[in-house]
């Protein structure tokens, strides 16, 4: 149905659409900084006023996956001419690669912590929202004591930044020896995101008529069979944005990565910052750590776009 | 061959009780409605019997086995909900065929039942369809394929139609009986619509307060009303009730509504009422709209009345008159009176006349 407009809104419209343009930008502006600085040839990375126009290299993704150490004497002619095309460009900053007694290139800590990331960070979304909508279904549907008295409970997890119990969680993660352990920061994840999740989780759960179950229910199956064939389903939206919010949690944790983990666990928050102190801050390479840290994140979300779209469910119960 | 009994149900909630000592017993093959107002204990008999709600004494027979304690799955009835709840994630296939996949059918079994229903209901064209993507009476008609298909002992229909306007009503009705007609299940449906109730049943079960308050065919339950709260529930417009005077003569009696003018009344009567009176205090008299006879002439029997206001409906007028400082709703040929204020006479048919103890509200069944 096609609203009649008058000019004045028409122009209100335009002025709005100028308005959501700037926001934008405001927003993508240091994301626009880190992708191009991932790009940029070291001297020009901290140039003021910052260069915009300059030739892109993937020198800094280079130097991001080796383990590099500095050149007392640059490289013969034979050695620079012998090098692979990416060692040169480490050459070419001052660097050498480091191989081992067999010539092997040895890689950077980046994709070791990087792989840590993803296992933390998935397996303690899954976790927390698979528990969550449990949680929540069961609170939605059952009547359980002291319902109001537990949510809160639940809910005040949250009620103080994390950080304040970060030294009693180290010793008693010391003296369980989870320190340093995938399963340490995944068990705190999940811990931290179930409060969100079972909130969130409770939500949707509300908003989905019982009368699906009860029908599940006389056509013949039982109350589990009917939660995974009937309630699930009709949950998935909000699963989906419950899990692209636990698992942006997960992912860009810094505090307590930093202070549990050093270096078997380590995730790629805390890695990448300890980049800057060795030697000069070569800010290139800390751009393209950072710039493909951002693509998980971005491409979880983008496959649950569909998911993260209501109405999908929208109109098969008559109210 | 499915028989569904009652026996002593009560069930609480928290300190309420809905359902108060209900028993009943339906037979094989036989359409029963469960007719009451919104929050009389109707749809939680219902749930009850479908294994919704857990009752808190009495007995649930389906074929005479007890049931109280079976989960909804073993029961083996099906229901359809006023909301339809089809499932929006599967198509109108996949939700007919859905009961058939919990019994682990084969998929060509599967789909020959589903076709098979589909065809009965007129609903094949739309099978591959999303529940979205359909009108009220389609969905309505897919939440009874569903029901339908696995072919259930009995059938349990929560308010079927009352989520569809009123042209889509009357046409789910017809449609409705003439599927039961065809399959012959016992059904039991839920309704707070009197018209439904009486087009439908073979049996209609009024409900108050969580209390069977008669059991009965429609026209039973309509020409002799077993108290004062079905009298008023059943029909429309509502019958009229008003406090009665009985005096009593030697062959002839009157029954006043007040105001000094009284309605005379054959003798037969006298003798049962009086032994009614005997038992109870003060009575009421209930007539229906059309037991109330309207002339524009004088006629013998016939009291001055004047017209109150008139409501034409088209086949027929109702009519209110005052009788006193009581208005009496008759029902009269369309046109027949004509204007408000105007005089005429009326009389009340004693043939047509209920009379109820007005303390206790049960029918004295006092009748000509």
């Amino acid at each position: 149905m096609a609203a009649v407009t008058t000019s004045t809104e028409r122009s209100l419209n335009r002025l709005a659409i100028v308005g959501v343009l700037i926001v934008t930008m405001i927003f993508l502006a240091p994301i626009y900084w880190i992708a191009s600085t991932a790009f940029k040839p070291r001297n020009l990375s901290t140039t003021i006023p910052p260069t915009v126009v300059f030739t892109p290299e993937v020198s800094p993704f280079v130097k991001l996956f080796t383990k590099r150490s500095q050149l007392r004497t640059p490289p013969t002619p034979e050695e620079y001419a012998a090098a692979p095309w990416w060692e040169r460009m480490v050459f070419d900053g001052g660097e050498k690669v480091v191989r081992d007694g067999k010539g092997n290139v040895q890689w950077s800590g980046y994709p070791s912590r990087f792989m840590n990331s993803l296992i933390v960070a998935i397996v303690s979304t899954i976790l927390a929202v698979g528990m969550g909508t449990l949680t929540a279904y069961g609170f939605s549907r059952f009547k359980v004591k002291g319902e109001g008295d537990l949510l809160f409970f639940i809910l005040s997890t949250r009620m103080l930044p994390p950080v304040v119990v970060a030294i009693p969680m180290f010793l008693m993660y010391r003296a369980v020896g989870l320190n340093d352990t995938h399963l340490g920061l995944i068990i705190l994840y999940t811990a931290f995101n179930l409060s969100f999740s079972v909130w969130l989780m409770k939500g949707f759960m509300d908003e989905i008529p019982k009368e699906y179950e009860e029908a599940a229910l006389v056509d013949g199956y039982t109350r589990m069979q009917a939660f995974f064939k009937v309630v699930l389903p009709e949950a998935a939206t909000g699963i989906a944005a419950t899990a692209v919010f636990c698992f942006i949690t997960a992912w860009n944790e810094y505090a307590f990565a930093l202070i549990m983990t050093n270096r078997r666990a380590q995730t790629a928050p805390p890695f990448i910052p300890s980049q800057v102190g060795s030697g000069l801050p070569d800010w290139t390479v800390i751009a393209a750590g950072t710039l493909l840290f951002l693509l998980p994140v971005a491409i979880f979300t983008f496959l649950l776009r569909n998911h993260l779209l209501r109405g999908v469910t929208f109109g098969a119960i008559r109210k | 061959m499915t028989s569904i009994e009652l026996r002593d149900v009560q069930k609480f909630f928290g300190a309420v009780q809905v359902i108060k000592d209900m028993n009943l017993k339906i037979a094989d093959g036989e359409f029963i409605v469960l007719l009451g107002q919104s929050g009389c204990g109707k749809t939680t008999t219902l749930r009850a019997i479908a294994g919704l709600e857990t009752i808190d004494r009495g007995d649930i027979l389906i074929d005479g086995q007890p049931v109280q304690n079976l989960k909804c799955s073993d029961r083996d009835i099906a229901m359809v909900f006023q909301s339809f709840s089809l499932y929006p994630h599967m198509t109108v296939f996949e939700n007919i065929a859905f009961p058939l996949r919990a019994t682990r059918m084969s998929k060509a079994d599967t789909d020959n039942r589903v076709r098979e229903i589909a065809k009965v209901l007129r609903i094949n064209d739309l099978l591959d369809k999303r529940p979205s993507a359909l009108s009220g009476g389609d969905m309505q008609r897919v939440a009874i394929g569903r029901a339908l298909v696995r072919r259930p002992k009995a059938m349990l229909m929560d308010e079927p139609i009352g989520a569809l306007d009123a042209k889509l009503r009357e046409e789910m009705r017809a449609e409705i009986k003439r599927l039961h007609v065809k399959q012959g299940s016992t059904t039991i449906y839920v309704t707070h619509d009197q018209i439904e109730a009486m087009s439908l049943a073979d049996r209609i079960v009024i409900m108050h307060e969580g209390r069977l308050q008669q059991v009965g065919s429609p026209t039973e339950v309509y020409a002799r009303p077993s108290n004062l709260f079905v009298a008023q529930f059943v029909g429309s417009p509502v019958m009229n009730i008003a406090p009665a005077e009985v005096k009593s003569s030697k062959d002839s009696a009157e029954v006043g509504l007040g105001g000094g003018q009284n309605f005379g009344f054959p003798s037969a009567l006298i003798s049962q009422l009086d032994a009614a009176r005997s038992r109870s205090g003060q009575l009421a008299l209930g007539i229906r709209p059309e037991g109330v006879l309207v002339s524009r002439e004088e006629k013998k029997g016939y009291l001055p009345v004047e017209i109150h206001l008139i409501e034409p409906l088209g086949s027929y007028d109702i009519v209110d008159l005052k009788v006193g400082e009581q208005l009496l709703r008759a029902r009269t040929r369309s046109g027949y009176v004509e204007r408000t204020g105007d005089k005429v006479y009326a009389r009340i048919d004693p043939e047509q006349t209920h009379f109820f103890d007005t303390a206790s509200g049960n029918s004295l069944g006092v009748r000509l």
